[in-house]
């Protein structure tokens, strides 16, 4: 019992982590109908952007800036390397360029902070909460940095559900999502509103990497190698278009890794096997997710 | 109305239709001769180890991202995890030559016969999902095939195998050893591009066209399309395991220890396919070879500056999408096209006249 808790809250303090990731894959599909695979690097930079930061200010403040800016950066993303490829009508071009972030945005942080630094100064997120140590329930340890983070996610989500449901923005976002020709008939500026969702994507990823590098004492750019996979995994359970399913299905894949690597022989020693096969059976069998819109094409 | 339209108005016009944009295939041909020819004689007039080694690395990869190409450029089915099938490949002639003595050319039969099966399994998926969401199921691929391996295919925790040095010698008593490791996969390069030139241009090839650019268009008009699917990802498969095995014999190794890398191998093939240029059979090997020379090159170049060769890669990638969206390849013929194209047609000057040495020859 005690081992089964201690992997529960395992399984929910990363969970939270995919979550929060897998969010801001969705905040992009929902938005431009793409696989962001830079998301995680994206979210790895404004991680490297919030240290810096956090160098001179309070780590709240730091993670405030690294939000906004990081905002600013995924929109500019999406005007100046998205969009002009979208329009060419070239979907593997745009594959192709996400991966190509990937790949640059990940080399420039290591120009920029290079790894070899960090063995006389070591990268080290300061903690946004002050409080350490752990709960005791039933022989098990709940850390409080758990409760913080599923705490700091559920405000999270609770600020983006106010935004979509209950204003103007988030109404013609939403529109965008159902869809973008019909939504430029009725007025909305489909480019700003493309722009706001890869700027809001950015910024919950930014969140994301702040908080996940707070988790351990130093962290790298091999900071979101992995949780990307998990947070796919998240997003295509979810259904890459719903927020809440990405939410729900980031603690489902954190929980269902922390059981199989205790309790399943054969993934012992290889976790990243879990989300994998998760992908694979869901999109085999479910494409369209626990909570995503089914997607019927006319011809 | 009709005579109109099928008269052109002047009769100028008819002349300033542009030559044809691909050159004459004869001249073509010849130029792939010439240039097949040469590569065959390099290794006895310059018998440089090193050199050969580089080369010979280039054509794996070109074979590799030839595979890709018959999936991407042709049948328009997006992967980034084709390493996983270039690493079974890898894995099952390591093993074969260790396990069962075989020399490296009696294993290739069989890992390609393995790979095409496991791509032809693969390509099930790519039924159901098409685009980002099988771009993310191949990922899956490239990182699970070296995990597993690792896990289940090693021994003692290591999923390294070095076949020994003298089954990988050279056979030939006149060729030296790298003289051999170089002629086998330009060999087999050769081979892989005049099948895919073939492929491309029969009734098979024509329908992956078909359902690249119009899926349910090509099944009214009769193509199979699950056929087309299944078989493409086959074939892309089989050569990228071929790559795979023949990689045992140049590094001397099969080495599944970092999934990292084989998303790193994964992202070359569809990095060179890109830059050589997309559906055109030549382009990959181009492509191919461009990005093991700078694989090897870039760290040297860069100083050794930790970062600096990656970035430069990834953002060689996202210029050539925008800037030469035909690839290496595509922007040659672009340029051959405007050489050949006839005076008349695209000059502006002012004190040209109409052309009428042309118009009567």
């Amino acid at each position: 019992m005690q081992l089964f808790l201690n992997q529960l809250f395992n399984g929910i303090e990363m969970g939270a982590v995919y979550a929060a990731v897998a969010l801001a894959l969705v905040l992009v599909f929902r938005t431009t109908g793409l696989f962001n695979f830079a998301q995680g690097e994206m979210a790895m930079l404004s991680t490297f952007v919030t240290w810096q930061i956090a160098q001179a200010a309070p780590i709240l403040v730091a993670i405030i800036a690294g939000m906004a800016l990081s905002f600013v950066g995924g929109a500019l993303v999406e005007r100046t390397l998205i969009r002009p490829m979208e329009q060419k009508g070239n979907p593997l071009g745009t594959v192709i360029i996400t991966i190509g972030l990937f790949i640059a945005l990940n080399a420039l942080c290591q120009l920029i902070w290079p790894p070899s630094r960090a063995q006389s100064e070591p990268f080290s997120m300061p903690r946004p909460w002050p409080t350490r140590g752990t709960i005791e329930i039933a022989g098990a340890q709940l850390k409080w940095f758990t409760v913080w983070l599923v705490a700091i996610l559920l405000l999270e989500c609770l600020a983006l559900y106010v935004l979509l449901q209950r204003t103007k923005l988030g109404l013609s976002l939403r529109a965008l999502s159902s869809n973008q020709e019909s939504s430029r008939l009725v007025g909305i500026n489909v480019g700003t509103m493309l722009m706001v969702g890869w700027g809001l994507a950015a910024a919950v990823g930014s969140l994301a990497g702040a908080l996940l590098a707070s988790r351990s004492n130093q962290f790298d750019v091999s900071l979101m190698q992995f949780i990307l996979a998990y947070a796919f995994a998240a997003a295509a359970l979810g259904g890459m278009d719903s927020p809440l399913g990405a939410v729900i299905a980031g603690f489902i894949v954190g929980i269902a890794e922390a059981m199989a690597v205790t309790y399943v022989d054969a993934v012992e020693g290889i976790p990243i096997v879990v989300p994998l096969l998760l992908i694979f059976f869901v999109l085999l069998l479910r494409p369209e997710g626990m909570f995503g819109r089914k997607v019927v094409q006319r011809v | 109305m009709s005579d109109q339209t099928v008269t052109p108005p002047n009769p100028e016009g008819a002349l300033t239709v542009a030559a044809p944009v691909r050159s004459k295939p004869t001249a073509t041909a010849a130029f792939a001769v010439l240039v097949m020819a040469a590569a065959l004689v390099l290794p006895f007039v310059h018998d440089k180890p090193e050199d050969l080694r580089l080369l010979s690395l280039g054509f794996i990869m070109g074979i590799g991202a030839m595979g890709l190409n018959v999936l991407t450029g042709y049948t328009g089915q997006i992967s980034i995890g084709h390493a996983a099938f270039y690493g079974i490949g890898a894995y099952i002639t390591a093993n074969l030559i260790i396990e069962q003595n075989l020399t490296v050319l009696a294993t290739l039969p069989i890992a390609i016969a393995v790979t095409a099966a496991f791509g032809a399994l693969v390509g099930l998926p790519a039924l159901r999902v098409k685009g980002p969401a099988l771009a993310l199921v191949t990922l899956g691929l490239a990182i699970l095939v070296p995990t597993l391996l690792l896990k289940y295919g090693s021994n003692k925790g290591v999923a390294l195998w070095k076949p020994k040095r003298r089954h990988l010698a050279s056979p030939v008593d006149s060729l030296t050893d790298g003289q051999w490791k170089y002629l086998v996969p330009l060999v087999a390069l050769i081979v892989v591009y005049v099948l895919t030139k073939s492929l491309v241009n029969s009734r098979a090839g024509r329908s992956l066209i078909a359902v690249r650019d119009q899926e349910v268009a090509a099944a009214t008009a009769g193509v199979n399309v699950t056929g087309a699917k299944i078989a493409s990802f086959a074939i892309s498969a089989a050569y990228c395991g071929l790559a795979g095995s023949l990689s045992v014999l140049v590094r001397g190794q099969a080495d599944a220890s970092s999934a990292l890398s084989y998303f790193q191998l994964s992202i070359y093939f569809l990095v060179a396919v890109v830059v050589g240029g997309a559906a055109t059979v030549a382009g990959p090997i181009l492509g191919g070879m461009l990005v093991q020379y700078l694989d090897d090159k870039a760290p040297e170049w860069s100083g050794n500056k930790v970062g600096m060769a990656p970035f430069i890669l990834g953002a060689v990638l996202v210029a050539i999408v925008y800037l030469l969206p035909g690839g290496l390849l595509g922007g040659l013929r672009q340029l051959v096209a405007r050489l050949r194209r006839p005076p008349s047609a695209p000059d502006p000057s002012p004190n040209h006249t109409p052309a009428t040495s042309e118009v009567q020859p």
